[in-house]
């Protein structure tokens, strides 16, 4: 028994989106799905292949990825630094936490239209939104994780002549890790959510560019592709956070192997 | 390490150390040699007095500490035991009267040892000991002093682990060589043991008793077990709404042994101006 889970474990995971997609295959095969609602995964691999080969697909993701990374690391940038800056000090959260709750609490797509006014339809607009997006989660939770800092342990740098910046360094910032890292995935959700939207009205180009264009021509395999390739980026980001989980986060017990 | 490993340590024919005169007296086996000896810190406590708002919690105390005593302070909770502690270590600024901690070498260096081992969780036991040395890389030369202390608490080999796999036992000994790592003149110990079970307790106690007659640092030990204060301590004062209401020294021989009859006789005096003898019922 230990040895058939032990065998299989790796691939368990898979066994059910490859399961939908069999099924998939098997409705659209047998007509019972009708090629207008889904395409068959067959098809949809096909469009894949043919997308690639001319450049389209690759170029469309490539151009999309790097905006979600620009914009995650400009807001995610500002969202860690405002985090720790209002963590650490009162005066700064005094001036400055309201009225980022205030700001918080607007969904940033309700900004589409100011935003194409202001930027038109170029990259400032899908970075200005991704930005302000994944700035809120991540400067809550990084706010969260140095507020919520283990006051013993502070006080036994103290005791034990840790510098400011040794404290921050040693204590602060690796107690809040957990909870920045709670951030960044709830920002990597956000980001491609607001980036889909955003690229949806106002593009010329990006996967949700592509997506929009297939609607007007019905190409209804190209729509579909776009929404597998969503799945796929998720995953992609998921395990490079856990990866980075694992590396940064290894004295945690939730991740030691035992 | 067995419970009996205090016994086996403290060699049986070492009787007692004459405190006063530090490290002069005789040794324990089984203590590594190339400890050293940091001579421990002379205290005079003047006219003491700690107020929380209205609340006086440490009362016109005065309290002269000899260098390398062990000394145990003892009382019910909330007779200022913890907060002469902390004054005793600079945690806390006392409202009144003075403090002064001193000893022949240049810097006097207190540490303290709380009941919670307040290890960093994310740093790996070498490097949290390493918190003990002060700011600076793990070189080489730090390292192997990470390491005596390590082995001095017998826990030589888990230098590469990181603290949540340890027992609460064994956090609370890498919190005591963190502590001890710098050679202290003065070890203040808050309820070091106050939250580990009781044979992991006798251990520990054994422990302690070992690190002390090794380094000779002056130590402070506030508990709120008196049979803990008499088996470690030199000299046991009971603190009661802020003053000392007995100061006895325990001459009984070390190795000690637990529950001799002149032992449990000084616990029934400790018990007794701690509680008032009426309240007292045996």
């Amino acid at each position: 028994m230990a040895s058939w889970t032990s065998r299989f474990a790796p691939i368990v995971p898979f066994a059910l989106p490859v399961g939908v997609i069999a099924l998939w295959q098997l409705g659209a095969t047998t007509g019972w799905i009708s090629d207008r609602v889904l395409p068959a995964p067959v098809e949809v691999a096909q469009t894949a292949v043919r997308l690639t080969l001319s450049g389209e697909l690759l170029g469309n993701a490539g151009v999309s990825a790097l905006r979600a990374v620009s914009g995650l690391i400009v807001g995610g940038s500002i969202g860690f630094a405002m985090g720790l800056i209002n963590g650490l000090s009162r005066v700064s959260e005094r001036l400055t936490d309201t009225s980022l709750q205030m700001i918080r609490n607007i969904p940033n797509l309700a900004l589409i239209p100011l935003v194409i006014l202001w930027f038109g339809i170029g990259e400032e607009a899908k970075l200005f939104l991704v930005a302000l997006g994944v700035l809120f989660p991540i400067y809550i939770n990084t706010y969260l994780g140095v507020r919520t800092c283990d006051p013993q342990l502070v006080e036994m740098g103290r005791i034990y002549g840790m510098s400011r910046w040794t404290l921050f360094r040693r204590v602060i910032l690796p107690g809040a890790l957990p909870s920045i890292f709670v951030g960044l995935r709830s920002a990597l959700g956000i980001m491609w959510l607001t980036l889909i939207v955003a690229e949806t009205i106002a593009a010329s180009s990006g996967l949700g560019h592509m997506a929009m264009e297939a609607r007007e021509f019905m190409a209804i395999d190209i729509v579909v592709l776009a929404i597998l390739i969503y799945a796929l980026l998720g995953k992609l980001a998921d395990v490079i956070t856990r990866a980075l989980e694992r590396r940064m986060l290894a004295w945690h017990p939730a991740y030691q192997s035992r | 390490m067995t419970v009996f490993a205090r016994v086996s340590a403290v060699g049986p024919q070492e009787t007692r150390r004459p405190v006063e005169t530090g490290r002069a007296g005789p040794t324990l086996r089984g203590v590594p040699a190339s400890l050293g000896t940091s001579a421990g810190a002379a205290i005079t406590i003047c006219g003491l007095e700690k107020r929380f708002g209205d609340k006086v919690v440490l009362d016109k105390l005065d309290l002269t500490v000899p260098a390398g005593q062990f000394l145990a302070v003892v009382g019910r909770s909330g007779c200022g035991k913890s907060t002469l502690l902390r004054l005793l270590v600079g945690l806390d600024t006392p409202t009144a009267g003075t403090i002064d901690v001193s000893s022949s070498s240049v810097a006097t260096q207190s540490r303290i040892v709380f009941q919670e081992p307040r290890l960093l969780p994310w740093e790996t036991v070498e490097q949290n000991v390493s918190v003990g040395l002060g700011e600076g890389r793990l070189t080489p030369e730090r390292r192997e002093k990470v390491a005596l202390a390590l082995a001095e608490v017998g826990l030589k080999d888990r230098a590469t682990e990181w603290p949540s796999v340890l027992s609460g036992g064994q956090k609370q000994r890498v919190a005591l060589a963190r502590a001890l790592v710098s050679h202290p003149q003065l070890l203040a110990l808050d309820e070091p043991l106050g939250a580990l079970d009781a044979l992991t307790r006798i251990t520990m106690q054994g422990l302690i008793e070992r690190v002390w007659f090794a380094q000779g640092m002056t130590t402070v030990l506030v508990t709120h077990d008196v049979s803990e204060a008499v088996a470690l301590a030199d000299r046991v004062i009971v603190l009661d709404a802020g003053r000392v209401t007995l100061d006895i020294d325990v001459k009984a021989p070390r190795p000690r042994e637990r529950g001799s009859a002149d032992l449990a006789a000084l616990e029934g005096r400790l018990l007794d101006a701690i509680f008032g003898v009426a309240d007292v019922v045996y």
